[in-house]
């Protein structure tokens, strides 16, 4: 994220082609929406998206933010495989980048 | 509001701002989105615009080509009408919410395209006013600027959080 007023790192994954480790669906494990680090980014604006997608408060929303650029990435969101698809399209939209993978 | 405050973006009431943009700074505005509607309709594969479009099931590739076919063409729509806002906006004053989300789109659109075209990184790069990319590099960060104002005015229209979601 750059901070002067963005979000990446190594790990985003702007190409992925890593192998699959496990591609064993299981219906009933809840899926997870993953925010990762990119450089671009602002660190107000991925605040500010956090907010208005998901109705967090500004505190939860700076803090997940601050996850995502320390740590390289955050759950931002979890649930059935469809509203997390929903979650990640509108991410997308914004210009974030999220990905989503069943919970472990 | 003084002579010397310098902001473009100012939020005048609930769902109301004002744009103060120099028509040198729209004219730059023109250009970049109309640039990036080029770019967009010719194809959503180039290097250039890949970052516009990121994998949703990134341990998943067969997955992921199933979403890139479902919302691609959504998702392009969307960018598009951003554009569209901008350039049918360009010569305002003042704005509502939806304008100015969609100039906010817009923005980091380009910004994300330039960006990426940059290769930028974290980490603070002094350049040398020889480069050949110090315009773009200006560019970027006038956006960035830009961008600011455009969040801070709209972050105090944001919906009361949601009681669930803390």
């Amino acid at each position: 994220m750059s901070g002067a007023p963005s979000v990446a790192g190594p790990t985003a994954p702007a190409e992925v082609d890593q192998p699959v480790e496990d591609t064993t669906v299981d219906p009933d494990r809840p899926w997870v929406v993953i925010v990762w680090n990119d450089p671009i980014n602002l660190m107000s604006y991925v605040t500010y998206v956090l907010q208005k997608l998901f109705g967090y408060p500004k505190a939860k929303a700076e803090k997940l933010m601050w996850q995502v650029h320390t740590e390289g990435r955050a759950a931002v969101a979890s649930g059935p495989r469809e509203t997390c698809e929903m979650h990640v399209f509108r991410l997308h939209e914004h210009g974030l980048w999220a990905t989503m993978q069943q919970d472990d | 509001m003084g002579l010397f405050d310098r902001r473009r973006v100012r939020r005048r009431g609930p769902g109301r701002y004002e744009l103060r943009l120099p028509p040198t700074e729209r004219a730059v505005l023109a250009d970049l989105v109309a640039q990036l509607r080029e770019l967009l309709v010719a194809t959503t594969d180039d290097p250039m615009v890949r970052r516009l479009f990121p994998t949703a099931y990134h341990v998943d590739p067969d997955r992921d080509r199933e979403y890139q076919q479902l919302v691609r063409d959504e998702l392009l729509e969307r960018r598009l009408a951003a554009l569209d806002t901008v350039e049918a906006t360009l010569e305002r004053d003042e704005l509502d919410e939806a304008q100015l989300t969609g100039w906010m789109t817009a923005i980091n659109d380009v910004r994300l395209v330039l960006g990426t075209r940059l290769d930028v990184s974290e980490e603070p790069v002094e350049i040398d006013i020889d480069d050949p990319d110090a315009p773009t590099y200006a560019v970027y960060d006038y956006l960035g600027y830009l961008l600011t104002e455009v969040v801070d005015a709209l972050d105090a229209d944001l919906p009361e959080p949601d009681e669930d979601a803390v």
